[in-house]
């Protein structure tokens, strides 16, 4: 089975500071790390392995530093890793990213099981995976618990708000993982000393000559920003007190009865 | 601190401390409770490769040089020194294998480590501690059998290993040249081990007696040459008291953190304790020790990585650290007063656990005969 896992780099803080003129994340003086969510579906992507066996392949979108991230996912375990960078990339917004992303997993591709983290903690859009799924016009699953494979098909539990849901998916397919689906596994030693030196080829523009040039970059890219803030608070919680318990629960149902809730 | 690492170091002690500190921490305090450590925690150190560090790249290990491989043990034992050893210990008996044994008998050590297994070196005799030589066990040749019988006390892993260096007299009447070692597996019929020991400290640290009842093994389980165990011993010794020298900088280091943190956070005479004279002492002679015994280590490992089989520097190295140590998590409890002898607090335990490094891989004392034997040899 061929898997590939696409990750990416992210500041490492979840108070992320918004430049207030520019409107975009400031990430100078920040350390970067790999995304939590791509953790757990690099996790997901070594337990299928583990189990029925195959490859894992490793793609991130970004600057050269981001190889550190491909790093992290090799010395865990993954097998191998690209980078896709470019120049012409740059500015690229989740419709474009995914779209090179697309590119660069059919260059290399094709794959079985393709996954992404749910989200990134920077952007927290929760697009760029689903959207690979369209443009490669592949099954997509997100919020997946765990991963089954059962002949051509598999098997996913997702987490939906009112519980769990099972759906089955023939291959291939997209799956994100959710922070909930596994407990991502250290690096061991050995792996980590192979993966400070490992070769991580990039991929670039010129290595997809079928790349259509609308789609990407800056330009390629349909989103704009209109604004970002951080939104005030307009309400604040009421601390209902009281000597027992009861008097705190008449309380707090004469205030619910006020509000009219009840 | 003081050592200059390399990215690859930075990285390889990075990754051991998320794992220490996420999986192994929160159970230190119940362990050291109980007076041993939970099995269940074996897997995180066997799972990161911790027991293959030192086993050579050819018998499947990852081979990793002494400097490193001290700097990941460091890091380690400033979560607990018992569990650090655990996986040191194995080497203790490794290095016996790796500078007498055959290549098959490096295998077959490195294949039972392999999957997750630990090994115990067996030297230490109840009525023959410092002095090796008046060992009681003996090993007979029976065939094509070596036929082991004694018993054996304070072996570390005693009850965990999978695999043993067990030393034994083969000719009673020659001293200490008629020590051999033998490699002898766990499953080995008239094996048998002790309860563990209720320990000071490195109470996560397994600690028991050994029995040998008529054990068999086969001849070619002699390790190195008939009669040359003393010297073999006394040679893996050299190396492994550097070892225990770094897991002592990494109590020392513990010390130093949890006594500088306290002492910005107490608050006596309206400021924080650091801000008096008196306690700024007790933490920049903490400091200095620590960073001194930190590069002594650094400098022995550097000298077995070339090649040089450290005698004066190892005992120099284990005995100064381990007499340095002893007065940094004494220094430790001082910064916390009252609370550094409550249990609750973190820097009691130090003090139990360091104690031993002043004691275990030959005494302090026989270090110092050591460090003088090699003075009065080298200055003729």
């Amino acid at each position: 089975m061929r898997i590939a896992v696409c990750v990416k780099q992210v500041p490492d803080t979840t108070e992320i500071k918004i430049d207030p003129i520019k409107k975009t994340l400031i990430r100078t003086g920040v350390p970067s790390i790999l995304n939590p969510f791509d953790r757990n579906a690099v996790e997901m992507a070594l337990q299928l392995r583990d189990t029925y066996g195959g490859t894992v392949t490793v793609f991130s979108m970004g600057l050269p530093q981001a190889r550190a991230v491909i790093r992290e996912a090799i010395a865990m375990g993954a097998d191998e890793g690209y980078l896709v960078t470019d120049r012409a990339f740059g500015g690229s917004d989740t419709f474009a990213t995914s779209y090179i992303l697309s590119s660069a997993l059919k260059l290399k591709g094709p794959f079985d099981v393709i996954l992404g983290g749910q989200q990134a903690v920077d952007g927290d859009t929760g697009q760029t995976a689903p959207s690979i799924a369209e443009h490669l016009g592949v099954t997509r699953v997100t919020c997946v618990l765990d991963l089954k494979v059962e002949g051509e098909k598999c098997i996913a539990r997702r987490k939906v708000e009112e519980g769990v849901e099972v759906v089955e998916a023939k291959m291939p397919v997209l799956c994100t993982a959710t922070r909930e689906s596994n407990k991502p596994r250290y690096a061991t030693i050995a792996r980590k000393i192979y993966s400070l030196d490992c070769e991580i080829p990039p991929i670039s523009k010129a290595d997809m000559p079928e790349i259509d040039e609308t789609k990407i970059g800056l330009t390629g890219s349909p989103t704009r920003v209109k604004n970002t803030f951080t939104p005030e608070r307009t309400a604040n919680g009421v601390y209902i007190t009281g000597n027992t318990a009861a008097e705190i629960a008449a309380r707090l149902l004469d205030k619910l009865a006020d509000a009219k809730a009840l | 601190m003081a050592l200059l690492y390399t990215e690859k170091q930075k990285a390889l002690i990075e990754l051991v401390r998320e794992m220490a500190e996420n999986e192994i921490k929160p159970h230190v305090k119940e362990c050291d409770e109980k007076g041993f450590c939970d099995p269940e925690l074996y897997h995180w150190g066997f799972d990161m490769g911790l027991h293959m560090l030192e086993v050579p790249a050819e018998y499947g290990g990852v081979g990793l040089d002494y400097a490193t491989i001290a700097m990941i043990f460091e890091e380690l034992a400033k979560v607990d020194a018992g569990y650090a050893i655990t996986f040191v210990t194995s080497f203790v008996a490794l290095r016996n294998v790796i500078l007498a044994g055959t290549k098959e008998q490096g295998l077959q050590f490195a294949k039972t480590l392999a999957p997750g297994k630990f090994a115990a070196f067996a030297l230490t005799e109840p009525n023959a501690g410092s002095d090796v030589g008046g060992m009681k066990s003996t090993a007979v040749l029976d065939g094509e059998e070596w036929v082991i019988n004694g018993a054996k006390t304070f072996i570390t892993n005693g009850s965990i290993a999978s695999i043993y260096v067990i030393f034994a007299k083969t000719d009673v009447a020659a001293g200490s040249h008629g020590i051999s070692a033998f490699i002898v597996p766990r499953e080995t019929e008239g094996l048998s081990v002790g309860a563990h020991e209720d320990k000071m400290g490195l109470r996560l640290s397994n600690t028991t007696d050994l029995f040998m009842d008529n054990v068999r093994v086969p001849k070619e389980n002699l390790l190195g040459e008939l009669g040359g165990g003393f010297k073999l011993a006394m040679n893996a010794l050299n190396q492994s008291r550097a070892f225990v020298a770094t897991m002592a900088v990494g109590i020392m280091q513990r010390a130093l953190d949890e006594a500088v943190k306290y002492a910005k956070e107490r608050k006596q005479f309206g400021r924080p304790i650091i801000k008096f004279e008196m306690v700024q002492g007790l933490l920049a002679d903490m400091a200095m020790r620590t960073e001194a015994c930190r590069c002594l280590v650094n400098n022995t490992m550097r000298m077995m990585d070339a090649g040089i089989m450290p005698q004066k520097e190892g005992a120099i190295c284990k005995a100064f650290v381990s007499d340095c140590a002893q007065q940094v998590t004494s220094d430790a409890v001082q910064v916390f007063g009252g609370y550094g002898f409550i249990r609750e607090y973190p820097v009691e335990k130090l003090m139990r656990d360091i104690k031993v490094f002043q004691i275990f891989e030959g005494t302090n004392q026989i270090q110092r005969m050591t460090i003088a034997g090699c003075l009065d040899k080298e200055y003729k």
